[in-house]
């Protein structure tokens, strides 16, 4: 196996796992984070597939903008959790 | 939701993948081959770097009708978000090391963006990453508390929204006397691609921008 | 196998997941993060197959780098949505799968 084909499958690897953990575990907190993760590993493997433009914008949009939209609606719904209930 | 139901579910989705991976693996030869096209008539394109080619001049179409997506989505959290904002307190002031840091960090990237648009006509990097790097700055200003949340945007903000799609769509009508809509004169081609990537990049930097400052961070 | 064509699986399967977690979680938050594994999935089975004899394809690529930014918009759109829910009603979910079923409750 060479070192490339060896990256190649743990990143597709840790692509499925994080997909797969970001849809399952309990806390939602966590499940974004781990959603930002794979934006990230997303972008490596654009720039494993020779796309150096996709993974910029994977990176910036991906996990960079998308993230701060979905924490920022974690926080709302937390907040809203936390009010008493009228 | 009954388990058997959830069960059923997961095994047509694992159903799908082996189907799709089969299907891949039993493919053909490609008939058409799309990168020799894409070589072959980039010297007509006006840029060098084959994706910019291919997303302002080869497919323009796709890149008009997305910005004009991305203008509706914007118009759709703005009408969601607008009464919710009357009253919404001004922005709390950050830690200051943040707004220092947001300070340093802002004109900075509006340079990264300027470089990543001008060097897109012949490496990778255009409109759409500069404008991700806009907004992000916009949301790292944000964060820091030195940005307003945008409950009514004003005018010069209005127009900046609609300035990429304004300029591309002109652009685009003003090939028609010659060829077809987005047809480019070879002899232009860069200087136009130049011009509307500039009016897409600050467009799409404003929206993108705008999907976070209009609905997020607009209560707290 | 060209390691694009083993992206290009890598995609399906993602593909399969996110449509499981669309299909199967109640949670609208998760369901708008399935929505993007989803097409992330879609958007590597495109370049993927586009370059599965190992040959650079800029036509996919440049499709894809328009679907992100489509991506981030519907994104932001559901999210708003969502959000107009949760005000509206104090919940996440949609109302067909709220646990509890009593009728109108307000």
């Amino acid at each position: 196996m060479t070192p490339a084909l060896a990256f190649d499958l743990l990143l597709i690897a840790a692509l499925l796992w994080s997909a797969a953990r970001a849809l399952t575990i309990a806390d939602v907190f966590h499940a974004v984070v781990l959603f930002i993760v794979f934006g990230l590993l997303m972008a490596l493997a654009w720039a494993r597939l020779g796309a150096p433009d996709i993974a910029l914008a994977e990176a910036a949009i991906g996990a960079g903008l998308t993230g701060a939209l979905l924490l920022d609606a974690v926080g709302h719904l937390r907040a809203r959790q936390r009010e008493p209930e009228q | 939701m009954k388990a058997w139901l959830t069960a059923l579910t997961v095994l047509l989705c694992s159903g799908l993948a082996l189907a799709l991976g089969g299907a891949m693996l039993a493919l053909p030869e490609f008939a058409v081959r799309l990168p020799a096209q894409v070589t072959a008539n980039l010297d007509t394109s006006g840029v060098s770097h084959p994706v910019t080619a291919v997303l302002l001049n080869f497919r323009g179409y796709d890149t008009l009708l997305e910005v004009a997506v991305l203008l509706l989505a914007l118009l759709g959290v703005f009408a969601l978000s607008r009464h919710a904002d009357e009253h919404a307190p001004r922005a709390t002031p950050a830690h200051p090391v943040l707004q220092t840091l947001a300070r340093l960090l802002a004109p900075l990237m509006v340079l990264v963006a300027g470089y990543l648009l001008w060097v897109g006509a012949h490496a990778p990097g255009g409109a759409f990453q500069a404008g991700a790097v806009l907004a992000a700055a916009g949301v790292l200003l944000r964060l820091a508390g030195l940005l307003p949340a945008w409950a009514q945007p004003g005018r010069l903000l209005r127009g900046g929204l609609a300035l990429g799609l304004l300029v591309f769509l002109a652009v685009a009508v003003a090939g028609l006397p010659q060829g077809s809509l987005l047809h480019y004169p070879v002899s232009m081609a860069g200087a136009l691609i130049l011009l509307v990537e500039a009016g897409l990049t600050l467009s799409i930097g404003l929206t993108l921008a705008g999907l976070y400052l209009a609905s997020a961070g607009a209560k707290r | 196998m060209s390691a694009a064509l083993l992206y290009a699986l890598a995609g399906a399967a993602l593909f399969a997941i996110g449509l499981a977690g669309l299909l199967l979680q109640p949670h609208l938050l998760r369901k708008i993060l399935a929505f993007n594994i989803l097409g992330s999935g879609a958007f590597l089975i495109l370049v993927g197959l586009g370059q599965r004899d190992g040959i650079i394809d800029p036509v996919p690529q440049a499709m894809v780098l328009t679907g992100i930014v489509v991506a981030i918009a519907a994104t932001a759109l559901a999210l708003a949505l969502a959000r107009q829910l949760l005000d509206l009603t104090g919940q996440m979910r949609l109302p067909e799968d709220r646990p509890d079923t009593e009728p109108a409750d307000d």
